[in-house]
């Protein structure tokens, strides 16, 4: 239908401008061309972002090419960088930080949407939002007074005596560890799980949950087998926002994970993230490349997030298809 | 209908006689004030406080001037600089000949006050201050030296009951000019790590956990059993974090104090270069505390701005004479009475 004048238009100029004025007039095209610009400056915004980032690491590219990746040194003194220890303190403390936060929201996301008496439901989901406008800085410093402490005096000695045969539980204990890191990380990415989760899950329509106790399923079948696999696209996207989180996070990482840029199998051992250590040592960079080669962790921080964001594109395509074949 | 439109004209009225008073009383009040000439400066965050201090001060005396600062850390002051967005520069180390080439334009360098940087350290048990070797120091963050009660370390404190404890070294993970100032001694006293490590704002540490900042640092130290690490003397002396002495040239074992810091810098000042650029670690001299540091101000040699030239050289001025009394107040070391007279005469360079 809108197709029609434009056509229209654009075989007669005069007629189109007519035309435009026309629509104006009207206000639809107005919003139209509001909400149009506000998509667009976000796409503008994001191309600008990836090329000052990379216009502004180009010494640190072609002096280290491929290698900045693989690189192990990271060592201002003698202008030798390379990227490895902290794509994978970043990547690890994300990954463990998602392993301990999923089960813990999701849990409890189906505890709030599905068991627990609305009142109570409400009231916590808005301690929970609360929760995920902290500032990362007080996280930190939560992590550094009490869970630090906690894991160097309790968990990690108790991980140590139990399971300490496995590599990920070996070498001496500092308390600032991977596992602080993932510990806080998880802490802090929760609520936007439990809060997205819950949402989505209300959203179920109720036909879903009283047809699947019409067929004699009990609760807890209605809602692992119908209400839960209904809901699942909604949910991953729930972890894939709170994992964008946990990447970018920079605070309160760098208080508690140990800026240690060492690649260690042991989850006791410090690391260090990109994001950390853009934030630590760029006031006080000297020298281009020193500089740029921080600007090019940027780029690299931006790449991983591109991936995985792909990814999960790729998780929720799969699973929507699942899902309809099942159906 | 009359009373209504009686009332607007009054309301009318009022509004304007109120806008001619306003005008009347703000017009002449606005005119012999000016807005105050504005120099701006960046740089680094250690001298901050007292820098803080310093322009609040000037400012004070010459209302008409006003100097913002921001403390965004040495390299940014230096970019800043180099790319004419501040009027000077502010870096706790000077600038090596690389990054002064760099520079379209001559900088100078005025050093402000000192800075000394204590190794802190928590070892259960243990409440008196231990004395600590150039040598221990580097070897305990080579790595080499690993348990507290190794020979390197007891044997420069008799009498002390060192446990058979891990050493768990704690350094900055911010870029820092602690940090220069640290690896800068290790540098001197220590073959190996000027070999393997080398001296800048950050370093490719040979191990241990990194803090941000002096209160990162102080925190993991107090948190971590057996733990040692690097913080700034004015940290170590407003939070009364007990620290150790270090072993200067002549042998003796010293603690830093402000006595101490302008000590070292007294003990250079004679072979100090024209241009300020000195590292005054390691500095001979019986009353001289080993680890510690100028910072400095960058003054661009020419100013263009005939009256920001004025300015900022009477500020410097000030800052040589009234402001070094104001040092101590805040825990920095104040310049020794030579390198103030040296520096007076530095000023007539800037034209």
């Amino acid at each position: 239908m809108a197709s029609v004048p434009v056509t229209v238009g654009r075989a007669r100029p005069q007629g189109r401008a007519r035309a435009f004025v026309e629509r104006l007039r009207r206000g639809d095209n107005v919003a139209h061309l509001i909400v149009w610009l506000a998509a667009a400056s976000i796409i503008v915004v994001t191309v600008m972002l990836v090329y000052q980032l990379y216009v502004n690491s180009a010494l640190p590219r072609h002096k280290f090419g491929l290698s900045f990746f693989l690189g192990k040194t990271w060592d201002p003194v003698r202008g030798e960088f390379g990227a490895l220890p902290f794509i994978y303190g970043t990547v690890v403390s994300s990954a463990l930080a998602l392993l301990l936060a999923v089960p813990l929201g999701v849990g409890a996301a189906i505890f709030l949407s599905e068991l627990a008496p609305p009142r109570i439901s409400n009231a916590t989901t808005f301690v929970i939002e609360l929760l995920a406008a902290v500032p990362s800085v007080i996280y930190g410093l939560l992590g550094i007074f009490i869970s630090v402490p906690l894991l160097r005096t309790v968990v990690m000695p108790f991980l140590k005596t139990t399971l300490g045969f496995l590599p990920l539980f070996k070498g001496p204990i500092f308390g600032v560890s991977m596992l602080a890191g993932g510990f806080v990380l998880a802490f802090m990415i929760v609520p936007f799980i439990i809060s997205v989760s819950r949402e989505v899950l209300m959203a179920v329509p109720v036909e879903q949950r009283e047809a699947a106790l019409g067929v004699g399923a009990t609760k807890w079948e209605s809602t692992w087998h119908v209400v839960v696999p209904y809901a699942r696209v909604g949910i991953l996207a729930s972890v894939f926002l709170a994992l964008a989180r946990a990447l970018g996070e920079t605070m309160a990482v760098t208080m508690v994970i140990g800026n240690d840029p060492k690649i260690s199998a042991s989850l006791f051992a410090p690391a260090y993230s990109i994001a950390a250590v853009i934030a630590n040592e760029f006031t006080e960079a000297t020298g281009d490349l020193y500089l740029q080669a921080l600007i090019e962790l940027g780029l690299v921080l931006f790449l991983i997030t591109i991936l995985i964001n792909g990814l999960a594109r790729l998780v929720i395509v799969a699973t929507t298809q699942k899902g309809a074949a099942q159906g | 209908m009359r009373l209504k439109s009686a009332l607007i004209s009054i309301a009318l009225g009022a509004a304007l006689i109120m806008a001619g008073v306003i005008t009347l009383v703000d017009f002449p009040a606005a005119a012999p004030a000016p807005s105050p000439l504005l120099i701006n400066a960046a740089g680094a965050t250690f001298p901050y406080p007292i820098y803080s201090k310093w322009f609040t001060e000037y400012n004070r005396v010459h209302p008409d001037i006003q100097i913002n600062y921001q403390a965004i850390g040495s390299g940014g002051g230096i970019r800043q600089l180099q790319t004419g967005t501040v009027d000077f520069g502010a870096s706790d180390m000077p600038l090596n000949d690389q990054l002064l080439n760099d520079f379209k334009f001559k900088v100078l360098h005025f050093p402000t006050v000192l800075g000394a940087v204590v190794p802190a350290y928590n070892i259960q048990g243990i409440n008196q201050e231990l004395n600590f070797t150039p040598q221990a120091l580097a070897d305990i963050y080579l790595g080499k030296v690993t348990k507290w009660n190794d020979p390197a370390i007891a044997d420069a404190n008799p009498g002390v009951n060192l446990p058979n404890q891990d050493i768990v070294v704690v350094h900055r993970s911010d870029g820092s000019g602690t940090t220069f100032v640290w690896t800068d001694f290790l540098c001197k006293v220590n073959g190996v790590w000027d070999a393997k490590v080398g001296r800048n704002t950050s370093v490719n540490w040979p191990l241990g956990l990194g803090g941000k900042g002096n209160e990162g640092v102080a925190g993991l130290v107090k948190q971590t059993p057996g733990a040692i690490g690097y913080v700034e003397l004015i940290y170590a002396l407003q939070n009364q974090i007990p620290y150790g002495r270090v072993k200067n040239p002549a042998g003796i074992f010293i603690k830093a104090d402000l006595a101490s810091t302008t000590a070292a810098a007294a003990a250079e000042s004679k072979t100090m270069p024209a241009d300020f650029r000195v590292s005054i670690t390691n500095a001979q001299g019986k009353g001289a505390y080993p680890i510690c540091s100028f910072t400095y101000l960058l003054i661009p040699a020419n100013i263009q701005d005939t009256t920001k030239k004025t300015v900022i050289k009477d500020f410097l001025h000030w800052m040589l004479t009234t402001g070094q009394n104001e040092v101590e107040g805040l825990s920095y070391a104040k310049l020794p009475e030579d390198v103030v007279a040296r520096e007076m005469k530095a000023i007539a360079e800037i034209n």
